[in-house]
Order: C-alpha cells, then sequence, then structure tokens
C-alpha cells in the first residue's frame, strides 16, 4: 500500500525522514534556509515523546547532541554554512570518539555570512575536510523531496553502522522548494538501531573495540557500564593513549572503517549511462537542471547521460570512474568552482576531457545556462 | 559525643608528591617530609584523628580511619602507622 | 570510609604538580558523593580541556573528556536527554568563563539540574601560565609580562545574574566547607555553581611571587570570610565564601515534562 502523498518543502521532508529513521533528540540554532528543520522537529519531536532543545549558538548545538547520542539517542543538528563553520570543532569530536550523529547543512553562499537566501554548493570541501587533521566522512546529499527522505533515513542508518558523524549536504533551492512526495511506510524503508553491546554489568567492556565485522557496540551513559570517552587519542577502554601503536592503530581505524567501505556507502543514480557520449555529473539541486539537459537531449536523439551522485564523500572514485570512462565529454555540474570537479579528475585516466559548468552568482543553474556552456565546450560559440 | 580516635593513618607512599600541605595545616604537628620529600607520621601519638591532612592532601594519598565510637581507647603504641608501596617508588 | 572505590587507582599517581588545588578538589568531591550515597552508574561527570579537565579521567563514573570551554552545551545534550542521571562538570576558570563563558551563562539561564564546579586557580596551567579572565588587574602572566590590565569576573555574582538558583564560593583550604557546598550543590533542583578556589604553585604563584602551596592556601585562609562577616566590613577587599544564590524556581528537564505532555495531549486530541 502506498503511503501517503504531501506537498512540502524539502527541509520538512528532511524532518519526516529523520523522524521515520527513529529521531529522538535535536538541539540546533536557528540560521536560513535550514530553519524549518528546527521549528518542525520543535513542533513534532515531542508528540512523541522526543526532546528538542535551541541552544545558544551552533557549537552548543552540535555538542549537545554528541552528549544526547551518548545516552544512546539517535540524534541529529541542522545549520548553514555560518554555523556549520561553527560546529567543525565539535563535529572532529564525534569522529575522534565515534559518535553517531546526523549534522544537516542547508547550503546557501558563502563565505562569510555571503547570500542567506540563495543557492549554492560551496561547502562540499568544507563538509570533508572543515574539521582539523586526518579523517574520514561522510557526506550524503539529494536533488529532490523523495530522494531528500530517503537519503536522511540512510544518513541515520550509516551513523549507525559506522559509529560516526554523517553531514547531509542539502541546499537551499531543495531545502525551499515546495513540491510532491509520497511518505514512506513503516518498514517500507530498511533502518539500522543502536548496536548495543552484550557484555553484561561486571565485565570489561570495551567501547573501542572493534568487533569482526568492523562494528563498535555502545553502552549507553547511565547504563551498567561506566568508560571514559576523549577527544584525545585514546585506548580500547577509551582513555588518554599517546602510545605511537595506539596513535597509529586508531588513526587507520578512523579513516578505513569509512574509506575501506566505500563501495557500501556509495549512492547515486544513473541516468541513461551505458550509450552516453556526453555525461553530466552532478548532485543536489544542480542535478535538476541537468537532468533536464540530458532528458531534452535524448529526445533529440544525442546520446547525454547524466550521473547523479548522492555520496560526496568518501568519493566514489571507482564507481565514477567506471560509470562514466568511455563518454567523449564529462561536464561535471555543479554551483561552486570545482570542489566535485577535481574528484571525477581523479577519478578519470584522462582527465582533459572533464569540464566545468557552474554558475556562482547565487542564481540557480538552469538547463539553459547548461546548454549554453556545453556549446562553448563544443567550439560553437555563444 | 566523644572526640574521635584515630585507628590508623596510611600514607600511600608512591601517590605523595612532597607539597607540604598536611604538614603545614596538621593542629598537632604529627606529620613531617622525609629525605625523600614524601609525607611520614612522625608523632602519630599526637594525631587527634581531625582527617584535614586526608581531606586537604592534593594527592589523595592519605587515608584516616577512625577508631568506632565504642570502643576502648587504645593506648599510643598500638595505633597504627601504615606505609603502603602500591606500586613501587617512582624515583 | 574509603574513597577507592570511585577513583581508577591505575592511572594515580595523577598528572597535576605537586601542590595543585584541583586534587583536592577532586578529593572533596568523592568525599561529597559517598556522603550522598550515589551509585556510580548515574553520575555522569563531564569536563572540557586544561589541567582541570583530567579530573574526568580519574573518576569511575560515566567520564566524558570534551572540548575546551564545550563541557556544559556536552552535559546540556546528556541532562535533557537522560534527566534521571546526576551530571556533574567541573571545569577550569578559563574553561568556564573566557571560551566557554556563553554556555556558563545560557545553562544558568536555563536552570538545567547540573552541577558546575569551577576550579579557579586564575591561570592557563596547562598551555604555560597564560592569563585568565579570573586573573585580575595587576597580575602576572606568562602573557602579561607587564602586568594584566584585563579586570575579573566575579564569578557568584555573574552566575547569580544568568539565572544560576544556587551559586556558592569556596576555597581547597576550607575542605569542609567544600565538601558540604559541593553536596548541597548536588543534591540542588537546577543549576548549581561551586565556585573553588584552587592554588597553581607552578605558575600564578610563581608568577605572582605568592609561595608554595602551603603560602597560596594560608592566603586563602586570610584572604577570605564567610559571607556576611564582621570581617569584611572592616576590610571590604576580603573575598567572601559560603552560598550566595540558593533559591526554588522551575528546573529545564521538569518544564520539558510539562511540554511533553502538553504536546502528546494535543496529539491524542488530533486522532479523536
Amino acid at each position: 500500500m502506498p503511503g501517503a502523498v504531501r506537498f512540502m518543502q524539502g527541509n520538512e521532508a528532511c524532518v519526516e525522514g529523520a523522524l521515520y529513521a527513529g529521531l529522538e533528540f535535536f538541539a540546533g540554532y536557528p540560521i536560513t534556509p535550514s530553519s524549518e528543520i528546527a521549528e518542525q522537529l520543535s513542533y513534532r519531536l515531542p508528540r512523541q515523546g522526543g526532546r528538542f532543545i535551541q541552544m545558544e549558538d551552533e557549537i552548543a548545538s552540535m555538542c549537545a547532541i554528541i552528549g544526547a547520542s551518548l545516552t544512546g539517542r539517535k540524534v541529529l543538528t541542522a545549520t548553514s554554512g555560518p554555523g556549520f563553520s561553527l560546529m567543525q570543532e565539535a563535529l572532529g569530536f564525534a569522529v575522534m570518539a565515534e559518535i553517531p550523529c546526523v549534522i544537516v547543512n542547508v547550503q546557501r553562499g558563502g563565505p562569510s555570512t555571503g547570500l542567506p537566501t540563495h543557492m549554492s554548493q560551496g561547502d562540499v570541501n568544507q563538509a570533508r575536510w572543515g574539521t582539523h587533521g586526518d579523517h574520514a566522512i561522510i557526506a550524503l546529499t539529494a536533488s529532490n523531496h523523495q530522494d531528500v527522505f530517503a537519503i536522511t533515513v540512510e544518513a541515520f542508518n550509516m551513523a549507525e553502522t559506522f559509529r560516526t558523524p554523517v553531514v547531509l549536504l542539502f541546499d537551499e533551492v531543495v531545502g525551499h522548494m515546495r513540491e510532491r512526495i509520497i511518505l514512506p511506510q513503516p518498514g517500507e524503508l530498511a533502518l539500522v538501531e543502536r548496536l548495543r553491546t552484550s557484555v553484561p554489568g561486571g565485565v570489561d567492556y570495551h567501547p573501542y573495540l572493534p568487533r569482526e565485522d568492523g562494528r563498535l557496540p555502545m553502552s549507553d551513559f547511565g547504563g551498567v557500564h561506566r568508560y571514559n570517552v576523549t577527544g584525545l587519542y585514546h585506548d580500547m577502554w577509551g582513555f588518554p593513549s599517546e602510545n605511537p601503536k595506539v596513535v597509529h592503530g586508531l588513526i587507520r581505524h578512523l579513516v578505513d572503517k569509512i574509506e575501506s567501505n566505500v563501495d557500501n556507502i556509495a549512492r547515486y543514480k544513473a541516468y541513461y549511462i551505458d550509450d552516453a557520449r556526453t555525461v553530466l555529473v552532478s548532485y543536489g539541486a544542480s542535478a535538476r537542471s541537468a537532468l533536464h539537459v540530458v532528458e531534452s537531449a535524448r529526445r533529440k536523439g544525442q546520446k547525454f547521460g547524466l550521473l547523479e551522485l548522492q555520496t560526496l564523500w568518501p568519493f566514489p572514485h571507482d564507481i565514477v570512474g567506471e560509470a562514466v570512462g568511455r563518454a567523449k565529454r564529462v561536464i561535471v555540474v555543479e554551483m561552486n568552482m570545482g570542489h566535485i570537479l577535481h574528484e571525477v579528475r581523479k577519478a578519470l585516466t584522462n582527465p582533459s576531457n572533464v569540464f566545468l559548468v557552474n554558475r556562482l552568482d547565487g542564481v540557480f543553474i538552469t538547463p539553459t545556462d547548461i546548454r549554453q556552456a556545453l556549446r562553448l565546450i563544443e567550439g560553437k560559440g555563444i | 559525643m566523644s572526640k574521635p580516635k584515630l585507628k590508623a593513618l596510611t600514607i600511600n607512599r608512591p601517590w605523595c608528591k612532597g607539597c607540604g600541605i598536611c604538614v603545614a595545616f596538621c593542629p598537632a604537628k604529627v606529620l613531617e617530609l622525609d629525605h625523600e620529600e614524601k609525607a611520614v607520621a612522625v608523632r602519630i601519638e599526637d594525631c587527634i584523628a581531625c582527617s584535614l591532612c586526608a581531606l586537604r592532601c592534593p594527592d589523595l594519598a592519605i587515608e584516616v580511619e577512625i577508631a568506632p565510637e565504642d570502643n576502648e581507647i587504645a593506648p599510643p603504641a598500638q595505633k597504627r602507622i601504615l606505609i603502603q608501596n602500591r606500586g613501587g617508588s617512582r624515583s | 570510609m574509603s574513597i577507592h572505590k570511585y577513583l581508577r587507582e591505575r592511572f594515580f599517581p595523577h598528572i597535576w604538580c605537586a601542590g595543585c588545588g584541583h586534587g583536592t578538589v577532586l578529593n572533596g568531591l568523592i568525599r561529597a558523593i559517598e556522603s550522598l550515597g550515589l551509585s556510580r552508574n548515574e553520575i555522569v561527570m563531564v569536563s572540557g580541556i586544561g589541567c582541570s579537565s583530567r579530573i574526568t579521567g580519574y573518576l569511575d563514573f560515566h567520564t566524558l573528556h570534551t572540548l575546551h570551554g564545550r563541557a556544559l552545551a556536552f552535559a546540556t545534550g546528556i541532562k535533557l536527554s537522560k534527566p534521571e542521571l546526576n551530571v556533574i562538570v567541573p571545569m577550569g576558570d578559563g574553561d568556564a568563563l573566557a571560551i566557554g563563558g556563553n554556555h556558563f551563562i545560557h545553562a544558568a539561564r536555563r536552570n538545567i539540574a547540573m552541577t558546575a564546579l569551577v576550579m579557579n586557580n586564575r591561570i592557563y596551567g596547562m598551555t604555560g601560565g597564560q592569563f585568565s579572565p579570573l586573573s585580575g588587574c595587576g597580575m602576572t602572566a606568562t602573557t602579561a609580562p607587564y602586568a594584566n590590565i584585563d579586570p575579573d569576573f566575579d564569578v557568584a555574582a555573574l552566575a547569580t545574574a544568568a539565572g544560576a538558583s544556587f551559586v556558592a564560593r569556596t576555597t581547597t583550604f576550607h575542605v569542609k566547607e567544600m565538601i558540604d557546598l559541593i553536596r548541597q550543590a548536588i543534591l540542588h533542583d537546577g543549576f548549581s555553581v561551586v565556585e573553588i578556589l584552587s592554588q597553581c604553585p607552578t605558575y600564578f604563584g610563581r608568577k605572582n611571587k605568592m609561595g608554595g602551596a602551603v603560602e597560596m592556601l594560608n592566603w586563602y585562609k586570610e584572604r577570605t570570610t564567610p559571607l556576611g562577616s564582621k570581617a569584611k566590613q572592616n576590610d571590604p577587599s576580603l573575598i567572601e565564601r559560603g552560598i550566595f544564590m540558593q533559591v526554588d524556581k522551575p528546573e529545564y528537564c521538569s518544564q520539558y515534562e510539562k511540554i511533553l505532555q502538553k504536546a502528546q495531549s494535543a496529539n491524542s486530541q488530533t486522532k479523536e
């Protein structure tokens, strides 16, 4: 039986997905264009026994969700560029201490206060490298509300599976646009619940000792196991360690648990890829215009295809190389100065075939913009 | 209520960093620092069991055990002085 | 009475310098907790960064060693998520009131039931003796070689003005008072603050020619006085100790319970 058909904003679709995934705790601070997520959750969460708190800033919001996650809750915060900048230190803490949590960044124009009410995808590399030090991160995105819902559920699943923060990189257009969505029924999408240790009280529990499958069972704060959590390099009990073997082992673990699962984490949609001579690679709202270009080109018999990425980090180089490697031309469509462009080039043996089509002025990139750029690339003039 | 009586005063030698707080503020001048700058109870018979040395010790190295109230007063010679040596010396 | 069951003894002797007051705070804290008979499983201790923050590692509770200044923000998430837990947040003076000042006043404003211990040694010890917002004018530090011109906060007045419903001050010399105040702070249903003047002989004492730990404790003995004492009238420069604020007012998590009830009753009405 299909679920309820609704008409809503992308930010609301994210809220619906988070609640479907089992969200129990939200902490946030108002910022355009993400504020509707906080507004909706302040209303929805307490109705089902969840908890909402508006903190004094984004730093505190990120810290509060980490604290709540340690008590066993599925947690979320939502922000935009400036707030995401403030969250970076605590995001690194969540990476280091392996705390499952989901952070939504509804991107706007930057740097600084930038363009609060306009479209940009300029935070892609910030999501990857915003916090200091070597680390791995998962960042996901979507171009329409049905996918926003599904990818939000995936974000919670991956956060629990890999005991890691997951960034949802939406953008102003998807966040604020209203469109149709069919809300999935309970049970329709798979959910990953918190993996709790089966070690009984009184027996030595190792919060940072991975099982054979790589997952690390947790124990809720307030439960029978008392352990330490720190942002310092730590041993398998969570106590600070400067032992070079421990330090090396931990950084390898933190990176490898994500990077060695790159294919499992990769989410993407391929449209008309198999015989495509010109492949557009895009994501988020930009992928909507890219898809429009591809579909109208196909109607004219032109061999265009689209690879729409939903997992941006870890970047699925092998999958992208395989999907677009045979194309004559690869056009990366994104609303920034080429964050994903460089990754696509790295994925291909002939990077000189990869071109960037972008807009940086806060105005949403249209199919016409893409077509005009294509004419230039093909040497046909404007 | 009678005054508290000392049952045992324990100094955890490896934990003691020799700051001298217990020595300086002992109201009965029971404690001194030895040649290794560790606290020792040199006049245990004078101890009035106020526990201030244990409460103030920043190294948590001193423990004062109070005798149950209904016990007979132990003569000073029977008071125990324990010097624990858990984990060996740090020097 | 044994304090050892609360300690992670394998990490002793601790990292703090000889004569550091933070060890005395640790000492008093576990005695206060023991006297309350709290179970180790119901206590969560959250600290920030700095000398003070290392206190969590030595205690056998649920312990969270977080980021510089952010301990109260992490603690707020824990407390609101599981209000039945006892949340205790030891912080340094720079930790609580410089980088963490915003979180401090907002935790106080919410009156969320947690115990904030400000271990005030008036210096950044871990980084080598730079001045803090509690060093005070005229003091010397490694970043104030010509004397400090930054005025200091009055922690008790700040916490009271921000809305904390229990505010007290004591020192590491007045240990019995410290244990009693920490005990009362933990029992208090609301945001409680205990400022504990804690000596740093290594930096603050040495930089300001105050002598060693013993001399610094003597300074606490001579330069502090119980709240409202006659000595304070005669010498207004004395620092007052005691309970500055103790009032019953709505606690944040209890208020949120009411929100939950309100939202859920609206829920059932909608369904009907």
